[in-house]
């Protein structure tokens, strides 16, 4: 695991106008998916190629684990990462699982040391080894390549993962469910993955901590659920929707809509989970109240009413944030 | 070595004469007759045509390789040089071997070599520059991302995908230059090209045949070896399958089916 850090940094490519990074700073934590999320040209690529120096940074500094990637050698700093190229990139003239065990084959590993991982690796992004392990590349789906490039970049399992648009390429269902496949991934092995993507919603779904990007500078950092309560821009309260009231619902935990615990409460809800569910729940009860639950310790209820009133001030507040931002930042939400 | 391969041919030659004489005297006959009778040298006009030949695809194939891969991502320069060696190509060979008499002051076996080796040139230039050009720009970035030396990702990405392209060049400009040898005969480069000629001047029908059906074996020859090789060095994964033959596993996958259309 590893925390990656990025100072003060900036990206001016030659001859550019404007620097395709300008000034970032953030911090990812350990075993977080950090989701960069911006239009195109935002300079996300740039970004996350600097994490493993294919592009050194014209000023400032990425640490991992604290030490800066400058003074790292770039080779042995790129096999320790996981990467995930924007056009898949795969070797056409390799077997898939040739390209699979690519890292630990440059590690000096033989293919007989390799082949179980291959086929573990394979499982996991739901490609029948046996069936695919000696296909090349052109004998599969965009779908299916897109998988195998995961696979490659997970194969030395590196504490750190890049991913730039891996799934970018797909339909809405493949997608959903490399998705999911990525999650899952994540619940096994925790690993710090920086996501580059221009979907609003599978940054929503997949990121722990999102990062949003504008012509090359960082323009708000932070949960998914800190974006759509506090947009720090019109720029952001427009790209994450936070005027929408059903992804309110989606995202907002059921912590928000805490109330005192009352006799009401027939049933049991994780304080972990969504508002949306807990609103369904609620629904086919045909009233009543959740209790909130965390380690078994109940820390109030939900109820309709106190869940309509949650979203209503997240709401007023969202709209007063985009009216003016010094008073948004006094009358902050009720949210943390 | 020369000299006992020298005698077996001629002997192996000698036989098969005699055995063909006492049946009927052919046309197969003369020329084998002409092959064994040693004042015809044979054997030294058929070292002169694979040297006449080798040696022009050894130098096209470096010149063409080393100019291909300078010039692969330069435009301009891929553009200038591209177009100079064709319209080199495009100056009739013979031509070009009079300007190299003229050049080098003399005849014989240098100015023929560097008459054949301006006809390799261009297929070995051009099928480099379109081989380097055709690597996929993401596998070189994917292959440097993850980790590998300049040097792996030469030897274990580029070169693996350039070779067939090249190797297809090296075949063209190998049967090309060839086919052209005889030509040196002209000006005393030596070969079987001298049996061409002085059939023609002599009406020396089985001489003249010795000499063409030679060119045209040692043609032939280099083609089959050359697309043998071009076969070998060209990775599974890019030779061409037929699609069908995979399709229908594929939809039997335990997670595909959007994925597999
Ligand atoms: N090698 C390069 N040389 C010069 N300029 C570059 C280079 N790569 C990118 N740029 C410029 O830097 C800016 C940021 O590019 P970058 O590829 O990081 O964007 P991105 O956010 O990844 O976009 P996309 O979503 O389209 O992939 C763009 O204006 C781009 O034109
Ligand atoms: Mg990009």
């Amino acid at each position: 695991m590893a925390t990656i850090e990025f100072v003060d940094v900036t990206k001016e490519y030659p001859n550019a106008k404007t620097p395709a990074v300008d000034n970032v700073s953030f911090t990812v934590h350990e075993g977080a998916i950090c989701m960069l999320l911006g239009t195109s040209g935002s300079g996300k690529t740039t970004l996350l190629r600097m994490v493993n120096r294919l592009i050194d940074p014209t000023s400032g500094e990425i640490r991992i684990d604290g030490v800066p990637t400058t003074q790292q050698d770039p080779i042995a700093l790129r096999r320790s990462i996981g990467y995930v190229i924007q056009q898949v990139g795969l070797f056409p003239h390799l077997s898939i699982e040739d390209n699979v065990r690519v890292v630990p084959s440059i590690l000096g590993k033989s293919a007989a040391e390799t082949r179980d991982r291959v086929d573990e690796l394979l499982h996991l992004v739901g490609l029948e080894p046996a069936e695919y392990r000696k296909r090349y590349p052109r004998q599969l789906s965009g779908g299916q390549q897109q998988r195998v490039g995961l696979a490659r970049a997970l194969a030395a399992d590196p504490a750190v993962l890049l991913m730039d648009e891996p799934f970018g390429a797909l339909d809405a269902i493949t997608r959903a469910r490399l998705q999911d496949e990525l999650l899952n991934v994540q619940r096994g092995v925790r690993k710090t993955i920086l996501f580059v993507t221009h979907d609003v919603e599978e940054a929503f779904k997949l990121g722990d901590q999102i990062v949003v990007m504008s012509e090359g500078k960082l323009v708000q950092e932070g949960s998914p659920i800190e974006l759509l309560a506090q947009p720090a821009s019109d720029f952001v309260r427009q790209l994450v929707g936070a005027d929408n009231i059903l992804r309110q619902f989606e995202y907002q935990p059921v912590t928000a809509a805490l109330e005192p615990a009352t006799d009401a409460a027939q049933e049991r809800i994780a304080a972990d989970e969504r508002l949306l569910p807990a609103l369904l729940r609620l629904i086919q009860m045909r009233n009543g109240a959740l209790a909130v639950v965390r380690d078994g310790e109940t820390l109030g209820q939900v109820s309709l009413a106190s869940v309509f009133a949650s979203v209503q001030s997240i709401h007023r507040n969202a709209s007063a944030a985009s009216g003016e931002h010094n008073r948004s930042a006094d009358s902050a939400p009720v949210i943390r | 070595m020369h000299f006992l391969k020298h005698r077996a041919a001629r002997e192996l030659a000698a036989s098969l004469i005699r055995v063909v004489k006492e049946i009927e005297w052919t046309m197969i006959a003369k020329m084998l007759q002409f092959i064994g009778d040693p004042t015809n040298t044979f054997w030294q006009h058929t070292i002169d045509t694979l040297k006449l030949s080798i040696v022009p695809i050894i130098l096209a194939l470096l010149i063409g390789l080393s100019l291909g891969v300078l010039v692969a991502r330069r435009p301009v320069a891929a553009f200038i040089s591209a177009n100079l060696t064709g319209l080199m190509r495009a100056v009739p060979t013979l031509a070009v071997l009079f300007i190299m008499i003229l050049y080098f002051n003399q005849i014989g076996f240098l100015p023929s070599v560097v008459a054949l080796t301006v006809l390799g040139i261009p297929p070995i230039l051009l099928n480099t520059i379109a081989g380097l050009r055709g690597v996929d720009p993401s596998a070189i970035e994917a292959g440097q991302g993850m980790g590998m030396t300049q040097q792996q990702v030469l030897f274990r990405v580029q070169i693996p995908l350039v070779l067939p392209v090249i190797a297809a060049g090296v075949r063209t400009a190998s049967v090309q230059i060839i086919a052209t040898v005889p030509i040196a005969g002209l000006i005393g480069g030596g070969g079987y090209g001298d049996y061409i000629l002085a059939g023609i001047n002599l009406l020396n029908i089985p001489q003249l045949l010795v000499g063409a059906v030679g060119i045209a074996l040692l043609a032939l020859l280099a083609e089959f070896a050359l697309a043998a090789l071009q076969r070998a060095v060209t990775p599974a994964g890019l030779r061409a399958t037929e699609p069908a033959a995979i399709a229908p596993s594929a939809r039997r996958s335990p997670v595909g089916s959007l994925a597999d259309v």
